[in-house]
């Protein structure tokens, strides 16, 4: 990053040289054009936590909702207009005796239709490796210590379904409105490596 | 698609292989024992998808619960801690 800031000239690197040429060929070929291309990373960066964040406000404030989402993720999120295509989302829910976390211990499946483009640390082989092995060592360092007598149950997403942590909604939260509520949940308390913090937190 | 062999509770063993290619079963589970939390459907089999078949018949997949202590022998952590693995019917056997 500093070498940029001075302006120093930086040659591309491998991946950013294989990602132009094969966009490229694909539009030389007719096969895609610049113009989907650019719509599909716009779409990319308009995905963002707050979606993940209002599906979780519903289900805090609407129990049919949450018993919904919770049989059928992917419908649920059709109720709220958001599209999850082509693949099952599958919500998981933290209770005072039971905590979820979310890693893809094989590459980096992640629920981009709720929650937009994963952070680095969640791609990264620390977290992949780790969050299996000593989950309470890695929360901890997320500044989460859970006692002993709440089960730690991790989600390694390897296959077809997606994950998102429903968290437990605060205390002191009541009476609060869905968009009121939304603001408090953030991208990390549906990766579930940290919960929302109340008004009394 | 092939019919589901395992319903959920039951107690079933990833099989211990290691075939090349594209496999969706980590190596970490491979040999545990866990139960059946749920069947998500089936899936075309991505062994045959990432060889660029049709991957069918289509797979049934398994969400399965391994106790943590039964995965890692100097688990840190309760004794009730759990791991749920996505995986596929043809990598489980009855256990």
């Amino acid at each position: 990053m500093k070498d940029q800031d001075q302006g120093k000239y930086r040659p591309l690197s491998y991946f950013q040289l294989m990602e132009i040429s094969l966009r490229e060929l694909l539009v030389e070929k007719g096969i895609l054009t610049n113009a989907q291309v650019d719509a599909e990373v716009e779409n990319m960066r308009l995905r963002t936590p707050e979606r993940g964040a209002r599906v979780v406000a519903r289900a805090w404030v609407d129990a049919d909702f949450k018993k919904r989402l919770l049989e059928n993720g992917t419908k649920a999120c059709e109720e709220l207009g958001l599209d999850v295509p082509a693949l099952k989302l599958l919500a998981v829910e933290n209770t005072p005796q039971v905590h979820n976390a979310i890693v893809c211990t094989l590459c980096s499946c992640y629920p981009r239709m709720l929650l937009g483009i994963p952070p680095d640390w969640y791609k990264s082989r620390n977290y992949r490796s780790r969050m299996v092995r000593e989950p309470r060592a890695v929360l901890a360092e997320f500044g989460l210590n859970l006692p002993e007598k709440v089960q730690i149950r991790v989600h390694d997403s390897t296959a077809d379904m997606r994950y998102i942590v429903l968290p437990m909604r605060p205390a002191g939260t009541e009476g609060w409105s869905e968009e009121r509520l939304a603001a408090l949940v953030n991208r990390d308390s549906m990766i579930g490596v940290a919960v929302p913090k109340g008004p009394t937190d | 698609m092939n019919e589901a062999r395992f319903k959920p509770g039951e107690r079933v063993r990833v099989m211990k292989a290691y075939p090349p290619g594209h496999i969706r079963t980590p190596h970490y589970i491979r040999g545990c024992v866990g139960e059946v939390e749920r069947i998500c459907g089936a899936f075309p089999n991505p062994e045959e998808l990432a060889q660029m078949r049709d991957g069918l018949p289509a797979q049934p997949l398994y969400r399965v619960r391994f106790l943590q202590k039964n995965i890692w022998p100097d688990y840190a952590g309760s004794a009730s801690d759990v791991l749920e693995v996505e995986i596929y019917q043809h990598w489980l056997e009855p256990a």
